[in-house]
């Protein structure tokens, strides 16, 4: 079972790096769909599936929905301008066959496929791309992804009501839309992936009468059939969808309520394909131990890291020393275990999958009789008591209460507070917490860029009341440098980019900020009647499953 | 003392008169062979409350890192821990001793206030009727739909975590089970002839609820102070969940459930072990007091 | 009786505004942000503040509520924060399976209790009392979770006579409403058995018996309609209590109720709903208390209300 997302509304996102695609001509990027035939098990087209979740469904309305059972939904629902290939990190087109970058890198003209429909009927036209923007960006629609499109030349305006439309996104003709950035930014392509910048159609959104996140019309592969509140929504194929072949079911439904026990048990008894939450905790050796369940189990990486956050405006931890001993101080490995080995010890903040992570860094390894060396050099030789922040829901309880054990060796006495996850995200923010797990809580990558890994959590710039750098950590050197590599937007600054995140990585990681305890692994069963293409059970960005290229086995 | 509905001879009570009552109450109560088994089980729990520390073959905070099978998941009952372990690796009959403490505490006192604050309201609304009748069930209904689960988050908040709370809480809330169910029963007992006749006779009303009503409820409270146990020591566990209550690693019997039953069908025990010590608990001071009640006469009426 | 109840009546508006406006303050005691909560991780400070400023939530507290009280007069519950749709919809769509498992499981609570108590209570002091009893303590002491899972295992999984989980049918409704029966059960077999201990210890009924005055059945229907005023008591609570939703049940079983629906708005701070379930919660109390208090007299008819 996750410790991220499975019911805390949280948004799994994968990682990948920030891949500012310039002057790619993928016209045939429409074979790419073909390529996907190729690799893993192959199914047959139709049939239906049954995915089970037990937290409700909140809203399919993609400039609002952030939660872990809506994500993937939406993005069968809808589109945006690009995507990922499946099970992949790798931007490629989408609505947009291919695009075009300016000298200055400030402006890309995007073109447009013409064979779209959306699930009304009506084609799909660049006007549809600048008012799905400009709807996650007006105030009145209160979406939690506006943040992500300011830098869109104009946006500020247009938020403020000085202006009445975004004057960076200009629609060209009815096929090409061009959009501005009003500096750089290297990870503009990553950000109109993401479900804020999926496209909607104007009539249907005003049709619904506020409600839209319930009658939702979009151009994806599947379409809205039915949705009883709490209980069951069913998705049917878009017969209309612009991908040839795709999706392969003809029905997907997903079923609300399931305990993630009982769920499992409609799984072995074939009433359920797919377990949304995940391998309940308690069966997961038994199914990994027998020859057949575990052939139905995928195994995948996510842009995910947990971690204690250290407060270093709260003494002690204002000396660096007590933050390094607390790093050495942690047993990862006995963590890992018990979590059934569900994720790989980190010693630094940014995932495996994250091309800015750096393989050859080793980190503050588990050494108790430094941490209680630098403990004592720091002033506190009889060690400190302390508060450790966490959520309740199991395992984040359990990996609290490992922490606090590892702690108690070298002296350090925590009290342990598991609360609700309002409750401890709120202490956070405002800055009480000495500690925080950030287990099933933070943080999740929204895509596949370093600098998602930054600036939230650990940037001066999130070191504001609320914010979510829990550990009010500011270092101006190291934002310098962040907001510099993030102006480094062309193709061939990439790998400057990437070195220079990698950088301030190391720069951050030298003061302890953090403990990094482990990058979780994304792990999901399905059913022997489903099967598909290999990384699509494990998306690292259509999180959970890659809903259209699920297909049935027989 | 008879009260014999009117019209009833008086005589043919000696009929069914019971041996002299000149054995004393102790003798009774040993005679009274479930109420000595309800004592022993009320001593063990108390035991283990006090003694555990003594008693405790682990530390119930120690995570073994061989308490674990390498794959992560809990041992069954073996020679080392006797109970098994945890999903942490921790000893499962060291915390079962160690939550005693927790439970009792919460059981039997928390559990106490309740029933004691539902006696008054219910007798309060049920004897003195009028406008008290109407404040004091209105408020119960207030309190019946009243979230605690929010009441309860919000004072972890604003209080520091800990079992007053839980007790508190739990006091608040569960009382308007009792005074419901002792509403009733005074609003019948009340009405009867006997009542009304020794009112008319000028008995002053502490008399008459001391001697004629408390009585009557004597059965009624030993239900919900006993059977009352398992569910406050279950209800704490879900109030501690929320970190309104004791934070771990202290153990406490409900905690140890709450935190292990979605593991129930690969390792019962964790499960098993903290139930039976409920049940034992909650069985063993219903035992006793009903045993209690019945040689020291508290409810028969001669 | 008219006069009765339309005090009653009153009397409920009282309750319904006094559990409104304590709920309603609780929820701003929580420390908790809903703007936050809904704006996400990744929301700037700047997207924070607009959504507080769309859900209102930056006006004063005693504007909030007067706000919610002028919609509540009109039947509009408000809107979900989390979801962005009517909370009207969002109970509504909860209301009916809640009602099916509150009446299913009073119904089983009664049949596994009930006789119980009663034969506990005849054969009192024998080992069938002492059975009766531990049962009846193992039913309340067993974790509803557990016995819900096990329920689901042996009757829906390895035999498979019920469905897993689930709402639909009225096989779904069985097993939860067996697991809520078992655990009220106990309760109602011990009440049931103590009342009708405490009856049949009076002296008038023990003479009448040895007199062989009145035959045993009279007797018994005597004993029982007085035994039951607590049993009636609990009934009363819980109607109310059950349509508030018990969420224990209500997870393992995968049964759409309103303690799902309010224990997923308490997490994700989602006032309006929490606030209209707690008020649908408060409605069901107080017709439940008043159903009970309506029976009382028909059980006992010494007892009057002026």
């Amino acid at each position: 079972m996750k410790t991220v997302g499975t019911r805390s509304g949280q948004v799994p996102r994968g990682s990948g790096h920030g891949m500012a695609v310039r002057g790619w001509l993928l016209a045939c990027a429409l074979g790419v769909a073909t390529v996907f035939g190729l690799a893993g098990a192959q199914g047959v087209m139709g049939g239906s599936a049954v995915v089970s979740f037990q937290d409700d469904v909140s809203t399919l309305d993609p400039a609002i929905g952030y939660d872990w059972q809506n994500w993937s939904i939406i993005k069968s629902i809808f589109d945006g301008l690009t995507d990922y290939e499946p099970g992949t990190t790798n931007i490629v087109p989408h609505l947009a066959s291919s695009w075009t970058v300016s000298d200055d890198g400030l402006t890309y003209t995007f073109n447009l496929r013409d064979d779209v429909v959306f699930h009304n009927g009506r084609p799909f036209v660049a006007s549809d791309v600048k008012y799905s923007l400009e709807r996650v960006l007006a105030p009145e629609t209160g979406s939690p992804g506006q943040g992500f499109y300011l830098t869109i030349a104009g946006a500020e305006e247009f938020i403020d009501g000085a202006a009445d439309e975004v004057s960076g996104i200009q629609v060209v003709d009815d096929h090409t839309v061009t959009i501005s950035t009003s500096a750089p930014d290297a990870s503009i392509l990553h950000k109109l992936a993401l479900n804020f910048a999926h496209v909607v159609p104007q009539e249907a959104v005003e049709a619904s009468g506020g409600d839209f996140g319930h009658e939702p019309v979009g151009t994806g592969g599947f379409k809205l059939s039915e949705w009883v509140l709490g209980q069951r929504l069913v998705l049917e194929r878009n017969p209309d969808y612009f991908e040839d072949g795709l999706p392969y079911l003809d029905e997907l439904v997903f079923q609300i309520g399931l305990d993630p026990n009982v769920a499992f048990l409609s799984l072995q008894r074939g009433e359920v394909d797919l377990l949304g939450d995940g391998i309940p905790s308690a069966r997961y050796t038994e199914v990994l131990a027998d020859p057949v369940l575990s052939e139905l189990v995928n195994v995948g990486e996510q842009l995910q890291t947990g971690y204690v956050t250290i407060n270093v405006t709260i003494e002690p931890f204002d000396d660096v020393r007590i933050r390094q001993a607390l790093n050495h101080a942690i047993n990862k490995d006995r963590i890992v275990r018990i979590i059934n080995n569900r994720a790989v010890p980190a010693v630094q903040y940014l995932p495996p999958l994250d091309e800015s992570h750096d393989p050859n860094y080793t980190g503050y390894p588990y050494d108790p009789e430094l941490a209680r060396q630098l403990i004592a050099e720091a002033g506190y030789p009889e060690g400190f008591d302390t508060v450790l922040y966490a959520y309740n829901v199991a395992p984040n309880d359990r990996i609290a209460q490992a922490i606090q054990a590892d702690l108690a060796e070298v002296g350090v006495n925590v009290e342990l507070r598991t609360q609700a996850q309002s409750t401890v995200i709120e202490a956070g923010g405002a800055g009480e917490a000495p500690l925080i797990w950030s287990g099933g809580m933070a943080w999740i990558a929204d895509y596949p860029d370093p600098n998602n890994f930054y600036w939230p959590i650990l940037a001066c710039a999130s070191n504001i009341p609320g914010g979510w750098n829990w550990s009010k950590y500011c270092n101006e050197d190291a934002e310098a440098k962040a907001a510099h590599a993030d102006t480094l937007a062309g193709a061939d600054q990439h790998d400057e980019r990437v070195a220079l995140w990698r950088e301030i990585f190391t720069q951050v990681q030298a003061d302890a900020p953090w403990i990094p305890i482990f990058h979780e692994l994304q792990v999901s069963m399905h059913s022997a009647g489903v099967t598909g293409p290999d990384g699509i059970f494990t998306d690292p960005m259509h999180i959970p499953v890659h809903y259209e290229y699920m297909q049935r086995a027989e | 003392m008879s009260e014999p509905a009117l019209g009833q001879p008086v005589a043919a009570a000696a009929v069914v008169d019971r041996a002299p009552r000149r054995k004393s109450w102790l003798r009774r109560f040993v005679e009274h062979r479930s109420g000595l088994v309800g004592l022993v089980g009320v001593v063990i729990v108390l035991v283990a409350a006090l003694f555990a520390p003594l008693l405790a073959p682990h530390d119930p905070a120690h995570q073994y890192f061989d308490g674990l099978t390498i794959e992560g998941d809990p041992l069954p009952p073996s020679s080392t821990y006797l109970f098994g372990t945890d999903t942490l690796g921790r000893d499962l009959l060291s915390r079962v001793l160690f939550g005693a403490r927790v439970s009792l505490l919460v059981g039997v006192l928390a559990n106490g206030a309740a029933v004691l604050i539902g006696l008054i309201v219910g007798v309060s609304a049920g004897y003195f009727r009028g406008w008290v009748e109407v404040v004091l069930m209105r408020l119960t209904d207030v309190m019946t739909a009243f979230p605690a689960l929010i009441l309860a988050i919000a004072l972890a908040a604003i209080l520091r975590p800990s079992l007053w709370i839980v007790a508190l809480v739990i006091a608040l809330v569960n009382w308007v089970w009792i005074a419901r169910a002792v509403y009733a029963q005074v609003l019948s007992t009340a009405r009867r002839e006997f009542v009304e006749a020794a009112g008319a006779l000028g008995a002053r009303t502490p008399r008459i609820l001391g001697r004629y009503i408390l009585p009557q409820l004597v059965s009624t409270l030993m239900v919900f102070g006993t059977l009352g146990i398992s569910s406050t020591v279950l209800l704490e566990a879900s109030l501690s969940f929320l970190g309104v209550g004791v934070q771990p690693p202290t153990p406490s019997w409900g905690g140890i459930i709450n935190e292990s039953q979605s593991y129930f069908l690969n390792a019962p025990w964790l499960v098993i072990f903290p139930g039976a010590a409920i049940l034992i608990a909650s069985l063993s001071f219903n035992l006793l007091g009903e045993a209690l009640r019945d040689s020291l006469d508290l409810a028969e009426r001669r | 009786m008219i006069p009765y109840l339309a005090r009653r009546a009153v009397q409920a508006v009282g309750v319904l505004f006094g559990v409104s406006v304590i709920t309603f303050l609780l929820a701003f005691l929580l420390p908790a942000d809903p703007a936050r909560m809904i704006a996400g991780r990744s929301a700037t400070v700047a997207t924070v503040e607009n959504i507080r400023t769309q859900l209102g939530l930056d006006r004063p507290i005693h504007q909030q509520y007067v706000s919610y009280l002028g919609r509540l007069f009109q039947g509009d519950l408000g809107r979900s924060y989390a979801q962005r749709t009517d909370v009207n919809r969002i109970v509504k769509s909860r209301l009916a399976p809640t009602l099916q498992l509150a009446l299913a499981g009073i119904f089983f609570e009664l049949l596994i209790g009930v006789p119980a108590g009663i034969i506990a209570a005849i054969r009192r002091g024998t080992a069938v009392d002492q059975t009766v009893m531990t049962l009846a303590f193992v039913g309340v002491s067993a974790p509803q979770f557990v016995v819900g899972l096990l329920l689901i295992y042996f009757l829906a999984y390895l035999v498979p006579i019920f469905p897993l989980g689930g709402y639909g049918t009225w096989k779904h409704l069985v097993l939860p409403a067996i697991a809520v029966g078992l655990a009220g059960g106990g309760w109602y077999a011990r009440v049931t058995r103590s009342a009708m201990v405490e009856v049949l210890r009076q002296d008038y009924v023990r003479t009448a018996r040895a007199k062989g005055l009145l035959p045993n059945r009279v007797v018994f229907k005597h004993v029982l309609k007085n035994a039951v005023l607590p049993v009636v008591a609990l009934i009363g609570l819980d109607i109310g209590v059950f349509m508030g939703g018990i969420v224990v049940v209500e997870t393992v079983f995968g049964w759409p109720g309103i303690g799902q629906m309010i224990w997923q708005a308490i997490r994700l701070v989602d006032i309006p709903v929490i606030m209209g379930g707690v008020l649908v919660t408060a409605l069901f109390v107080v017709v439940g208390n008043l159903v009970a208090d309506l029976i009382y007299p028909v059980l006992d008819p010494r007892i009057r209300y002026t």
